[in-house]
């Protein structure tokens, strides 16, 4: 049984090999960027706009709102990363309606692709805000022996994030397949509407919990000022 | 093997570009996109803040003088009602004054005229009486009564005393010229000897004396010398009368203007 699009060789040299995750990531690259691209090309700065800019700037502005939420007070900064991960998830769920679409986010490697990213974002923002001393004193808070834990935390909350998204994706598709091999009509329509609210829960999931970790990472030792800020106000 | 080494890797540096494309060509014109409408947004209320603003300023400023306005048409209004009052009271006071000199000129000129009638009744009254009289006396002047009256003229003569008969003597010595004895009549040698007697008794002096007809005299004979007369006619008496008469007139006119207008 092929559990991951991974399985699906279309050619391979040695190490090197083009399967149907990576085709199917392309894909979507190409699908968001010249979509993008089209609808931003003539983009309207006054009050009147066509309707699929009204849809890029809902869809934008809804992020951006969604990240200082979260307690991101530049928004703009991280829409880049946080953002694009949720249109990507977001569009590798949505697609599952094209019939021998295969999600790239049901496969492992792409998941934990993802996860690594995120993996790697929080230390870079975390530093870059703070500085590389306040960043890694942030793991011996609030004491010494904290320290393995918070390292255990940061690893095994990537892997979560890796498992999590892939479990969901892998075991919607899965279900869809046996469900028309047992019962072919109507049922497996209703998983795939299911399966698409699934995928968009994922995304937003997944990217707010990047987001809620990267605000960690960035707001640590700013917390106590901007909270007697706060107070003050 | 769930997880392919390659495939993540590859999928790593997928979404990295992913990122790049997404920035390149999504969040970017469309953050500008918005930022640039929320500015010119913020800019046409701060536009239509400050419009607003300054429509609020002048119609503040219209209120303000509209009410100035108002008060100065009041006090103008007030002041013009005033004046056409002031204008009024004079007006009215200066033809009352008008009239009050008018009636009184009118009074004036009414009394006045009364006044010339009455002078000029009692006038020609006066000079009707003494035409009759003197018309009366001069018809029953005759000789006989020319007689008494050269008579009578004697008699006065001789009754001349003191200051009167001094000054004639006087008179008498220093003249050269005749005396002259005057009548209306022409009188006979008997008489004008008489009298020329009693002139010379009287005044004991031997002047001429020269006889002259006067028909003025009406009836009586007059003696004149040098400014100094003695005399007796009824002429004299007439003039006599004359002269009361209007002396008495005189008087009661005076005593007329003393009163003073009668009220109306």
């Amino acid at each position: 049984m092929r559990l991951s699009p991974d399985q699906i060789i279309f050619w391979q040299h040695g190490f090197i090999k083009l399967n149907a995750t990576i085709v199917f990531t392309w894909g979507l690259m190409f699908v968001l960027a010249v979509g993008s691209k089209l609808i931003t090309r003539k983009l309207s700065k006054g009050l009147k706009r066509s309707r699929w800019q009204n849809l890029l700037e809902i869809i934008v502005t809804g992020i951006e709102k969604q990240i200082e939420e979260v307690g991101l007070s530049q928004p703009q900064k991280y829409i880049g990363f946080l953002g694009t991960l949720f249109l990507f998830v977001a569009a590798a769920s949505l697609c599952t309606v094209i019939p021998g679409y295969e999600p790239p986010t049901g496969s492992f490697s792409t998941t934990a692709a993802l996860a690594l990213c995120v993996f790697v974002a929080v230390p870079f923002f975390g530093i870059e805000e703070q500085g590389i001393g306040n960043y890694l004193k942030s793991y011996v808070k609030p004491t010494f022996i904290m320290l393995p834990f918070n390292i255990i935390s940061e690893i095994s909350r990537t892997l979560a994030l890796a498992v999590r998204l892939f479990g969901n994706m892998m075991s919607g598709a899965m279900i869809i397949g046996i469900l028309l091999t047992v019962m072919p009509f109507i049922f497996p329509i209703i998983m795939t509407l299911l399966g698409l609210l699934t995928g968009m829960v994922q995304a937003y999931i997944f990217s707010i919990l990047a987001a809620v970790y990267i605000a960690a990472a960035t707001r640590v030792s700013k917390v106590r000022p901007e909270h007697d800020a706060n107070i003050e106000e | 093997m769930l997880i392919d080494l390659f495939t993540v890797i590859a999928q790593v540096l997928n979404f990295l570009i992913l990122v790049w494309l997404m920035k390149r060509f999504l969040y970017k014109p469309v953050l500008h996109a918005i930022d640039a409408r929320e500015e010119r947004i913020a800019r046409v209320l701060a536009d239509a803040d400050k419009k607003k603003t300054d429509a609020q300023k002048e119609i503040d400023e219209f209120m303000h003088k509209n009410r100035e306005f108002d008060r100065q048409r009041a006090a103008l209004l007030s002041k013009a009602t005033d004046d056409v009052k002031a204008e009024r009271e004079r007006l009215l006071e200066e033809a009352r004054q008008a009239v009050d000199a008018l009636s009184v000129k009118r009074q004036e000129a009414l009394r006045n005229d009364a006044h010339n009638l009455n002078q000029a009744i009692s006038r020609r009254t006066r000079q009707e009486v003494f035409t009759i009289a003197r018309k009366a006396l001069t018809d029953l002047a005759g000789t006989s009564l020319e007689d008494r009256m050269v008579d009578l003229f004697i008699r006065r003569l001789r009754e001349l005393r003191g200051e009167e008969k001094g000054l004639l003597a006087s008179a008498l010595k220093t003249s050269h010229i005749p005396l002259i004895v005057r009548t209306a009549f022409d009188l006979p040698p008997a008489q004008c000897a008489a009298t020329e007697r009693a002139i010379k008794e009287t005044f004991d002096t031997e002047t001429q004396v020269q006889f002259e007809t006067s028909p003025d005299l009406i009836s009586g004979i007059e003696l004149t010398m040098n400014g100094q007369k003695v005399a007796w006619s009824i002429a004299d008496y007439v003039a006599s009368l004359e002269k009361g008469v209007e002396e008495l007139l005189k008087e009661k006119d005076k005593l007329e203007d003393k009163a003073g207008p009668k009220p109306e």
